[in-house]
């Protein structure tokens, strides 16, 4: 992965309105980097509807379209359709949800999509909550997260949806996750879903957020490291839903990443130890999956 | 040439001349035969067009909306449940200036489950900033969905061509279907004012703040206040080639008519009989057949409506806490008309009970020897009561 090649065109210019810190325009700086100018951006409710910038406006040099909440999946398919029909092969659609229009509201539209195997690129940026509109929980919430909506006591006791998983039980060419604590690993990946045309390519970015986590903007990338480093979001890949590659080994306590958040400051301990419980099991299971394809072939 | 065709196979053979491009649809009774038909033609290679099967008509409308956003000519087609599921997305087309054209059919909303007759689906859709045609007969269907995409395209604004569950989707007539080098005469390619285009790149439907939401707002009243110049362009040229013609609203016995019935879809046809029957008993009755409900044709209403003596309205729908919904819109339209006369509101035919001329002459009598309405809504052929 090291010395990976990224190129030095950006489709992202400065003046936008994330957040300092906001790891989701990390995300779409790097991911653009890879994609190139042949690419349509299909936007549903989310923050960054918001960071896209007001009309007449962009703060993308490729075109956007943006879309009801529950529609990314349904909307991109029509606009491949579309492009098909008018000929041009060359520009890949790119869907960029959040969380919340990912793993919430736009599941139905999405699964639609991928069951039909629609030659899209579909980008969850994850922050794990719904941000854009204040920090409510959303299902990719972390056990032990504190929201506006699962505040105080009420901190939230369900674990994350494993999207990933979702989406690679549909068969698709490629799921992966991705980081913005890791470019060279997240270029490669959207390089790859880039090229491999003809199908659903899922890309699940983690992407912080400084003022949802309460933590301070310059930790931000930092922050997205040790959630990989704690194995609490690996790096990994998963090709028609069967073969598994892992990217990045984790080693560290996860403690190390949960304990610097303010959204987790109330967890105690015993919390994490039982965080640490869960992150192992799953964390096992996924060298399970790994190996099992190895047995296969 | 003539052949026998179901209602909803005049819309697909319609949708097939248009040469659309991309479709998408979720099946829902009765609008099935409409997609089934459409599907068959996409597998046989009778059109070059993609259909895509998504998994609700929420997703069904968002996919037309980003094929028409990069400036493809798209068709949808739904009914009822699937409508009101749709609702958020109809904005989204309308107030995203997206020409796409659907064929709804009028069924009723549960519950209880009733997949019948009924037009509350569509009213219910008044406020979305679509074009709303309804149709009275197989032709007028075809020559509808043709008329539709080009009143679409000028104005880039969509349109909902409306027709009712069975009584006319599913009910075969002789149906004039034009040949295709006709149809490529009165409808070109279509030719977008926007598009979606990597080689110039810019964002549709983002935010739009307070400083030009209202002005955007405005431009589709704008688009909407050039439909009815613009529809009667397109029926002129329809007329030139195809020699048919139906116009907004159509009168029928009305020059010398005391009462005026009011009539949307296949009604129509039962109420011309109606009329022909009354005449005959030298009856000064006639009909408006509404077929644009958006916009709404308030000057042809006062022109047509201002000066007789009693209005008879025939809701098939109705709005609760309020009344008929065509009701609601005539009186309306006549309120600020200086001596407009009494608009009696008749509803009839919910959930698929049938309008008969017994129905319809019922209601003209009703109105005859009533000096004045008796309430806002007098509900026709309620059993037990």
């Amino acid at each position: 992965m090291a010395g990976y090649n990224i190129p030095d065109t950006d489709y992202m210019v400065s003046g936008h309105v994330g957040c300092p810190g906001c790891g989701a325009t990390i995300a779409m700086k790097f991911a653009l980097k890879a994609m190139g100018e042949k690419t349509m951006v299909v936007i549903p409710a989310c923050c960054w509807g918001v960071i896209a910038g007001p009309y007449p406006q962009s703060s993308l040099k490729v075109p956007i379209l943006q879309t009801a909440f529950a529609t990314a999946g349904a909307t991109a398919s029509g606009l491949r359709a579309a492009l098909d029909m008018k000929g041009d092969s060359e520009t890949t659609v790119m869907a960029w949800a959040g969380d919340g229009g990912t793993f919430d509201i736009g599941i139905q539209a999405l699964s639609g999509a991928v069951e039909r195997n629609e030659d899209f690129i579909y980008v969850c940026y994850d922050n794990e909550a719904y941000m854009n509109t204040g920090v409510q929980r959303s299902s990719a919430t972390p056990f032990g997260s504190r929201t506006t909506t699962t505040p105080g006591k009420g901190w939230k006791k369900n674990r994350k949806k494993n999207m990933v998983e979702i989406l690679a039980a549909h068969r698709i060419p490629y799921a992966a996750t991705a980081s913005i604590a890791y470019p060279e690993d997240m270029i490669r990946k959207f390089d790859k879903a880039r090229r491999m045309k003809g199908g659903t390519r899922f890309i699940h970015v983690f992407a912080t957020c400084p003022t949802g986590w309460r933590i301070p903007s310059e930790m931000s990338v930092k922050i997205a490291r040790l959630a990989v480093q704690s194995n609490v979001f690996p790096l990994y890949e998963v090709e028609n839903g069967v073969k598994y590659t892992i990217n990045v080994e984790g080693s560290r306590p996860v403690a190390d990443y949960f304990k610097i958040q303010g959204r987790f400051k109330h967890l105690t301990d015993e919390d994490f130890e039982k965080i640490q419980n869960m992150v192992d099991k799953d964390w096992e299971l996924l060298l399970r999956k790994t190996s099992y394809f190895d047995r296969l072939t | 040439m003539k052949e026998v065709l179901e209602g909803s196979h005049a819309v697909s053979q319609a949708v097939r001349l248009a040469k659309v491009q991309v479709m998408s649809a979720y099946p829902i009774t009765p609008q099935t035969h409409i997609v089934e038909a459409l599907s068959e033609y996409c597998a046989d290679g009778t059109m070059d067009a993609r259909f895509i099967c998504v998994e609700s008509e929420h997703s069904a409308m968002a996919a037309v909306i980003g094929a028409s956003s990069a400036g493809i000519r798209t068709f949808t087609a739904t009914s009822s449940q699937g409508l009101a599921l749709m609702h958020e997305l109809l904005h989204w087309a309308s107030a995203g200036r997206l020409p796409i054209v659907m064929a709804e059919v009028n069924r009723a909303l549960a519950p209880g489950w009733n997949i019948w007759m009924d037009q509350t689906d569509s009213l219910a859709q008044r406020d979305t900033g679509w074009i709303q045609l309804y149709c009275e007969d197989g032709q007028e269907v075809l020559d509808t969905v043709l008329q539709a995409y080009r009143l679409a395209e000028t104005v880039n604004l969509p349109v909902m061509v409306v027709l009712d569950a069975f009584f006319l989707s599913h009910t075969f007539e002789p149906v004039d279907i034009p040949g295709q080098d006709l149809v490529d005469r009165f409808l070109p390619p279509f030719s977008p004012k926007i598009a979606l285009d990597t080689s110039d790149p810019f964002a549709i439907g983002q935010m739009a703040p307070p400083n030009v939401y209202m002005e955007m707002r405005r431009d589709v009243q704008k688009a909407m206040e050039q439909v009815l110049d613009i529809f009667s362009g397109v029926e002129q040229e329809f007329l030139n080639i195809f020699g048919r013609t139906y116009g907004p609203v159509e009168r029928f016995y009305c020059d010398d008519a005391r009462i005026i019935m009011v009539v949307t879809g296949t009604a129509a046809g039962t109420c011309r009989q109606v009329i022909s029957d009354l005449r005959s008993k030298g009856e000064k009755v006639g009909m408006l057949k509404l077929k644009m409900f958006r916009p709404f044709p308030v000057n042809l209403i006062r022109e047509d409506l201002g000066r007789v003596q009693k209005i008879a309205v025939v809701d098939r729908n109705f709005s609760f806490g309020a009344s008929g919904i065509f009701a609601q819109e005539i009186r309306a339209a006549l309120c600020n008309h200086p001596g407009h006369p009494p608009v009696f509101g008749y509803i009839a035919g919910l959930g698929g009970r049938d309008v008969t001329v017994d129905t319809l002459s019922e209601i003209y009598w009703k109105t005859k020897e009533s000096d004045a309405p008796e309430d806002e809504s007098v509900w026709v052929g309620l059993v037990n009561c």
